[in-house]
């Protein structure tokens, strides 16, 4: 399976087994989603539980929170991350703080999910990564998977979660494994043991992260797209990198980190959003705070920049081998 | 650089001009409610509940009233209440004003931070609630308190949020006021403005999606109609046709901003209603009959598969917007008392005493047995403390409720913040 296949069958799945999960959203319906990771559910489920919307964002995820606080298990989806933002409020105020503010007597029991990043020349509107935006606000769940069998376990452990969760989908690697070389020819799922996807129920919990490769040199932190460019260039350079998939971004495995970390002695964080205030930031400071004496070289960063994503120049602001290649010879000059 | 061609000049256009509405009277002002139009009670038509919303639109620029100046009820709009009925109502609605006033107090005395009074609006609530069914969904905003009033819903329970006290169900983590009652069908309060709407849209569609028959209710001012949130839940409730009843209480200011600032001089706000193609109806909200009428109506549509409704109820916020305003600083001191259509309770007291089930003296007692209500259940709420009087609530409950588990960073958070209590020997820790 590939990645969209991957999240229509954790839908499919899902559905199945509960009559109270609903798919709504933009195109969802009849035409089964632009990406169509929700193509034959409205056939089989019928149209009270998957059913397209009016372009609102807001009024897509306000719904999903009012359907939640009746008792459903909405699944919204945002088209693409970019255009979460007139959600904001909805997501922010309203979703994330639900349980706290009524003492448990209403919750949001809903699974936003999102496209989102970049390398599809999407330009500066389909190609954005605002994970950060809601990992610093308190109540909301947020989940990246970077394989076809995690982005259904996780999917399905979202939906069945009570609490709001976001889950992004990393469109790049929608329909296989991507190495970060823009004009070499994509690779395919089928060959990749993370594209083995079960067609049946299973879950991957929320906050454990997967040990992509295991290694003593350093350890590199990573999510989504990244993590397929990372393992291809640690397999390039031929480094012994321990390279860890978070999966969920909240909650943290902190402790496979720290574990990490304090192994290797050396921690490098890529993430393709903008730099300043993202959770690469969190990530840091988290390895600062509690492997300080374990480092024996600065951590080191490596994220897309502070710009909006430029369409023509894509592959430049794009956190690709170079980058992180030239990152990894800094952060190992002195093993 | 571009030169316009020939023959097209901007040189003999008048400048243009920026309109920004201003209120009729200020402070100062003599007020002169005479351009307000009060047309007569029982003169508007009543469509049968089945009527496609497109041929009632008349019914969105009048006013739907049905107590005269006699205080007769009058027209195809009564509902035709029995005496006890009306009793029940009226009762509620002067609870609900002594529970106003005596929190208000509270407030002023530095019993709590913040309280928001429902003076001169309280039909809007009271009567809507007993036109719902009790399992109906109610999506308040701040100004409802007489839903749960009108629900019976135990006063101390309700002064309890207001202190933050020991016994707030809520665990003094909401502004007072902002309560949440689900057992009482009242959706928890955010401070953000109309964000319930959409969610009252969605629990509203859930219930029609799960063949259910409860419909949902949602509140905002006329102010507030203005967020996008308002305009979303529209598109949401006419495009799938949600079984709610959607109020716009228009109760002239959203805090110093008149009504013209969200565009009532432009068209009203039961307007908006035709625009999405759903019903929309204007009532006298001073005129409890009326809402009881409009509402009672609205359920029936909803419960009928007839979609959503948009109720806008025309009154007047006779206090400031809360404890926090002071609104001598921008209305006239004369307009509380010079609005057209009167004092909602007094009304329906009128009313009932014209029908010859209700006197003055009855009145009278009746006002001390509420106020008396009132006092006990105050007297019961401060015994569970009142804020500002130190710490009612475990101090690590502070973590509870952002997840339904506990993450590793807030158990980390909530250590910290035991050891720092720990730490400063603050008499009044409590874990």
């Amino acid at each position: 399976m590939n990645m969209i296949q991957a999240i229509n069958s954790a839908m499919d799945v899902v559905m199945a087994r509960d009559p109270d999960v609903v798919v709504m959203g933009e195109d969802v319906g009849y035409f089964g989603g632009v990406f169509r990771a929700t193509a034959g559910l409205q056939k089989k489920y019928g149209k009270t539980r998957v059913f397209d919307t009016p372009i609102t964002e807001c009024g897509i995820i306000g719904v999903a929170v009012g359907m939640g606080a009746y008792g459903l298990r909405p699944v919204p989806e945002i088209q693409f991350a970019d255009y979460i933002y007139p959600a904001l409020d909805q997501l922010v105020s309203e979703a994330a703080r639900l349980r706290y503010r009524s003492a448990g007597e209403f919750t949001a029991p809903i699974t936003v999910r999102s496209p989102f990043g970049g390398g599809i020349f999407g330009g500066q509107t389909h190609s954005q990564s605002p994970e950060g935006i809601f990992t610093h606000v308190s109540g909301i769940k947020t989940v990246i998977p970077a394989t076809p069998y995690d982005a259904k376990g996780l999917l399905i452990a979202a939906i069945e979660d009570n609490d709001p969760v976001l889950f992004f989908e990393p469109k790049r690697i929608y329909n296989g494994p991507f190495n970060g070389h823009w004009d070499r020819p994509a690779e395919n799922w089928s060959k990749h043991p993370g594209g083995e996807v079960p067609t049946g129920y299973y879950r991957i919990p929320l906050g454990k992260a997967a040990t992509v490769r295991a290694g003593e040199a350093v350890t590199i932190l990573c999510y989504g797209t990244m993590v397929h460019v990372c393992a291809a260039v640690v397999a390039e350079m031929g480094v012994d990198a321990e390279i860890l998939d978070l999966r969920t971004l909240i909650p943290l495995d902190i402790e496979a980190i720290e574990a990490s970390v304090k192994k290797t002695g050396r921690c490098m964080i890529v993430h393709e959003a903008t730099r300043t205030g993202g959770f690469g930031a969190e990530l840091s400071a988290l390895v600062q705070e509690r492997c300080f004496y374990h480092l024996e070289a600065p951590i080191a960063r490596v994220t897309g920049f502070d710009t909006p994503y430029p369409h023509s120049l894509e592959w430049a602001y794009f956190p690709g081998p170079v980058r992180i290649g030239q990152a990894l010879k800094t952060l190992l000059k002195d093993a | 650089m571009a030169v316009p061609p020939e023959g097209i000049s901007r040189a003999n256009l008048a400048p243009l001009r920026l309109h920004v509405p201003e209120p009729k009277f200020r402070p100062g002002d003599a007020v002169d409610f005479a351009g307000v139009e009060v047309p007569p009670a029982g003169a508007q038509r009543r469509p049968d509940t089945a009527a496609p919303a497109d041929s009632f639109h008349e019914l969105a620029y009048t006013l739907v009233r049905v107590l005269d100046d006699e205080g007769r009820a009058v027209g195809p709009w009564d509902p035709r209440l029995s005496p006890d009925a009306l009793r029940r109502m009226l009762r509620h609605m002067v609870l609900l004003r002594a529970f106003d006033e005596r929190m208000f107090r509270a407030q002023r005395q530095g019993k709590t931070s913040f309280y928001m009074k429902a003076l001169g609006e309280e039909a809007v609530a009271v009567a809507a609630a007993h036109a719902l069914d009790y399992e109906d969904m109610c999506f308040p905003s701040y100004r409802q308190q007489g839903l749960l009033i009108a629900r019976d819903w135990p006063l101390v329970d309700m002064m309890n949020q207001i202190y933050s006290n020991s016994a707030d169900r809520l665990g003094g983590k909401q502004l007072p006021i902002m309560y949440s009652a689900k057992e009482a069908g009242f959706f928890s309060i955010s401070g953000n403005l109309t964000t319930q709407y959409p969610q009252a849209v969605g629990w509203a569609m859930a219930s029609a999606a799960k063949g259910d028959t409860r419909i949902a209710a949602v509140w905002c001012g006329e102010g507030s109609t203005a967020e996008g949130d308002f305009h979303s839940a529209c598109t949401f409730a006419a495009v799938y046709r949600a079984p709610v009843v959607m109020n716009v209480v228009n109760n002239q200011w959203a805090i110093s901003s008149f009504s013209g600032f969200a565009g009532a001089e432009a068209t009203t706000f039961a307007a908006r209603a035709i625009g999405y193609g759903i019903a929309g109806l204007r009532v006298d909200g001073n005129d409890a009959l009326a809402v009881y009428a409009a509402t009672q109506w609205a359920a029936e549509r909803a419960r009928t598969n007839q979609g959503a409704t948009l109720i806008e109820h025309f009154t007047y916020r006779t206090e400031g917007h809360s404890t926090s305003d002071d609104p001598t600083q921008y209305r006239s001191a004369g307009e509380p008392t010079a609005w057209p259509l009167g004092d909602p309770i007094r009304r329906l007291k009128d009313h009932l005493i014209a029908l010859g089930e209700w006197d003055e003296e009855r009145h009278v007692t009746q006002d001390r047995e509420v106020a008396e209500e009132v006092r006990a259940a105050q007297k019961a709420a401060e015994a569970n403390g009142i804020l500002g009087h130190g710490l009612h609530q475990p101090l690590d409950s502070l973590f509870d409720g952002v997840f339904e588990e506990m993450p590793w960073h807030l158990r980390e958070q909530r250590q910290q913040m035991l050891d720092e209590e720990e730490a400063s020997g603050r008499p009044w820790a409590r874990k």
